[in-house]
């Protein structure tokens, strides 16, 4: 049971690329976001890279939310710079976001429920066909297209025009981020893309961000599991409280060293010290488990980041 | 404290949850042919129109007969193409109270701007059909820009308006009525145009009857065969998912909202030029008339599910309920009653139908 998440999905997934130099995609100097007089974002570097994944990892409140939301046009950044390709770049809609090949698959999946998948796979970017006045969607090929490019990741379907919400979390994330790639993305933002899934879910999807990946797309991964994101990151950036505390590279850190960060020094001690006090609790253990709220991909990282000593 | 449960967990429960096993070819079965049927958000209209023509044929006489189909047709035509617009825009979860008096604003518009400068009726027509727009427009606007529920602004928007069709008549008329326009230029042609008939083997059938289906047709197009049908479910599907993947949302609401203007300039065109002048207190309630066909035709009320058909259906059973309530020598007192009977039986029947199409 706990090397299923360790094993099959991790070997498969895991691939230490190095990074590779040029301007990156889009890339954070200095940035931070004000909304009145709360700071929720500040002083934050960022760097996406295409063929990378940059994972951002922060405890809940932390800010990424926020920073996601700024580079996928939600939401505008008060403060530092915002580049594209080099460019110094402010998105007023998540479309301008699109345009530039930025694009986001949300925690709740951006999908509509009721609708037929194939009509969310294409939903605002729909296919279509005829002169202006008749101009109406070409319904064939957008199953068509919907149906090569889900099998292309894996996502086999009988029936496109079943609601999109009858599918499973983990088959609609992979649509999701299916659907990204299609459209030309060339940044992925995935928004707690795992929070909500079991452990082969997880493994799942994992999977299909080394894919994507793979075909040269910057990702950038928003998680509060480390050792989720320890097993596809190529680069490590820990929120906390609003600023950057950590931003390594893979080959800087280990696994363990990451789920500190995360946790916070800190607290980690405060709560080390207070869970001593509780039976049944191995304090030894507690940087494994201290940032975890699933029980399960405890047991997996555990052992994950025993293989990696 | 949060944290520390989240601490222990692991130690205390250490079982895993059992996760689906990865997507896999032949999972979903294919649906049948009569579960796809059902999964149609009109089909329980449909059944239930014919329940209750089958009714009023059993125990009506005279409403066999094909002038009672002609009026019943009228009826529903003439609240019909009204109900279309408000159909899609309840499919792009919102609603329109203003819809009932924006129909009469539109007629008084047209009557009294080209009576009082005595113009040709098309002037009025047309800046009826721009003031329309121009209201839709407004009630679109205001809801995007204030992010109040449509309920309170369109509710706004009907007393204002109500207020407005009264205030202004009299200012120009000093009576609740507009002139009759019935002598003025370009009359006869608007009216060929808006409110003629035509004749089929003796009985005569109202234009309105064939714009209806027209109208319909067209909506039903739009919706399931354009891009912007595939925005209007997906506004009124998830709003911010919509946004967040492209969708234009404020244009398409706004775009639904001067939809639901057009249909009130087009039935307002109908009235005036059926009737010469207009009352300036009617339309109230007529939104609620509106709405109700469109949930009797199994648009969902709070948006992203529903059709073009549905309200045609939902319209029609509005017509027969109350033609057929005359024709059966009924206390027509007793139609509204039947309305709201009809309004929960076909809520219900739909519910039932949508869960069991859906169910997995």
């Amino acid at each position: 049971m706990t090397t299923t998440n360790g094993a099959t999905p991790d070997g498969a997934v895991l691939k230490d690329s190095a990074p590779q130099d040029g301007t990156p995609v889009v890339e954070l100097r200095g940035a931070g976001k004000s909304y009145g007089n709360i700071r929720a974002l500040h002083g934050v570097d960022l760097a996406v890279h295409p063929g990378q994944v940059t994972c951002v990892l922060g405890d809940n409140g932390a800010g990424k939310s926020t920073l996601i939301k700024i580079i996928s046009g939600l939401h505008q950044h008060t403060e530092g710079d915002f580049l594209v390709d080099g460019r110094p770049v402010r998105f007023t809609t998540p479309r301008e976001a699109l345009d530039k090949g930025i694009a986001t698959v949300y925690q709740d999946l951006a999908t509509v429920p009721l609708m037929p998948v194939w009509r969310n796979f294409f939903l605002g970017s729909e296919m279509t066909k005829g002169p202006w006045p008749v101009r109406r969607l070409d319904i064939e090929k957008m199953k068509k297209t919907a149906d090569e490019e889900l099998r292309n990741m894996g996502i086999v379907l009988d029936d496109l025009d079943q609601p999109i919400g009858t599918l499973s979390g983990g088959q609609r994330q992979c649509v999701a981020i299916a659907r990204a790639v299609y459209f030309g993305a060339r940044v992925l933002i995935l928004d707690e893309p795992t929070a909500a899934l079991g452990v082969k879910q997880s493994g799942v999807v994992l999977k299909y961000i080394a894919a994507a990946r793979d075909r040269g797309l910057g990702v950038i991964f928003i998680t509060h599991n480390p050792h989720h994101a320890y097993m596809v990151g190529d680069h490590f950036s820990v929120l906390r409280l609003g600023t950057l505390e950590l931003s390594a590279a893979r080959s800087e850190i280990t696994l363990e060293e990451l789920t500190n960060h995360m946790a916070g020094g800190a607290e980690l001690a405060a709560l080390k010290h207070e869970l001593a006090q509780v039976r049944g609790v191995d304090v030894e253990e507690l940087p494994e488990e201290s940032d975890l709220q699933v029980p399960t991909p405890a047991a997996g990282g555990t052992t994950a980041s025993e293989a990696s000593h | 404290m949060r944290t520390m449960t989240q601490a222990t967990a692991p130690a205390t429960s250490p079982s895993s949850p059992a996760s689906p096993a990865a997507p896999k070819d032949g999972r979903t079965a294919q649906r049948s042919l009569g579960r796809r049927l059902l999964a149609r958000p009109e089909v329980g209209a449909l059944i239930a129109a014919v329940g209750v023509y089958i009714f009023f044929f059993a125990a009506a006489p005279s409403f066999r007969d094909a002038s009672a189909l002609s009026t019943v047709l009228y009826q529903a035509s003439v609240m019909g193409i009204m109900a279309l617009p408000v159909a899609l825009l309840m499919i792009g979860g919102e609603f329109d109270l203003s819809a009932g008096v924006a129909v009469t604003t539109s007629a008084l518009t047209a009557a009294i701007l080209s009576f009082q400068l005595s113009l040709n009726v098309w002037t009025g027509v047309i800046v009826a059909l721009v003031f329309s727009l121009a209201v839709g427009a407004f009630n679109g606007f205001l809801l995007i820009k204030t992010g109040l529920p449509s309920f309170l602004v369109t509710l706004g928007s009907f007393l204002i308006l109500q207020g407005a069709n009264l205030a202004v008549t009299k200012i120009f008329t000093g009576n609740v009525a507009s002139d009759s326009v019935s002598d003025m230029d370009g009359f006869d042609q608007a009216k060929s145009v808006f409110a003629s008939e035509f004749s089929i083997g003796g009985v005569n059938f109202k234009i309105t009857i064939v714009y209806w289906l027209v109208f319909a047709a067209i909506a039903t197009w739009l919706l399931l065969r354009t891009k912007f049908g595939n925005w209007i479910f997906a506004v009124g599907g998830n709003k911010d998912s919509a946004r967040a993947v492209g969708v234009p949302v404020n244009l398409t609401k706004i775009a639904l909202f001067m939809g639901v203007g057009a249909g009130a300039w087009f039935v307002g065109m109908h009235l005036l030029f059926s009737f010469n002048t207009v009352q300036s207190g009617e339309g109230v309630g007529n939104e609620f008339l509106y709405i109700i066909a469109a949930v009797i035709g199994g648009c969902l009320l709070t948006g992203g599910y529903g059709s073009a058909i549905g309200p045609v259906i939902g319209a029609f059973i509005f017509g027969m309920v109350s033609q057929g309530i005359v024709y059966a020598n009924w206390n027509p007192d007793w139609f509204k009653a039947f309305l709201g009977v009809m309004l929960l039986v076909a809520a219900l029947v739909n519910l039932w139908v949508r869960r069991t199409a859906t169910r997995r």
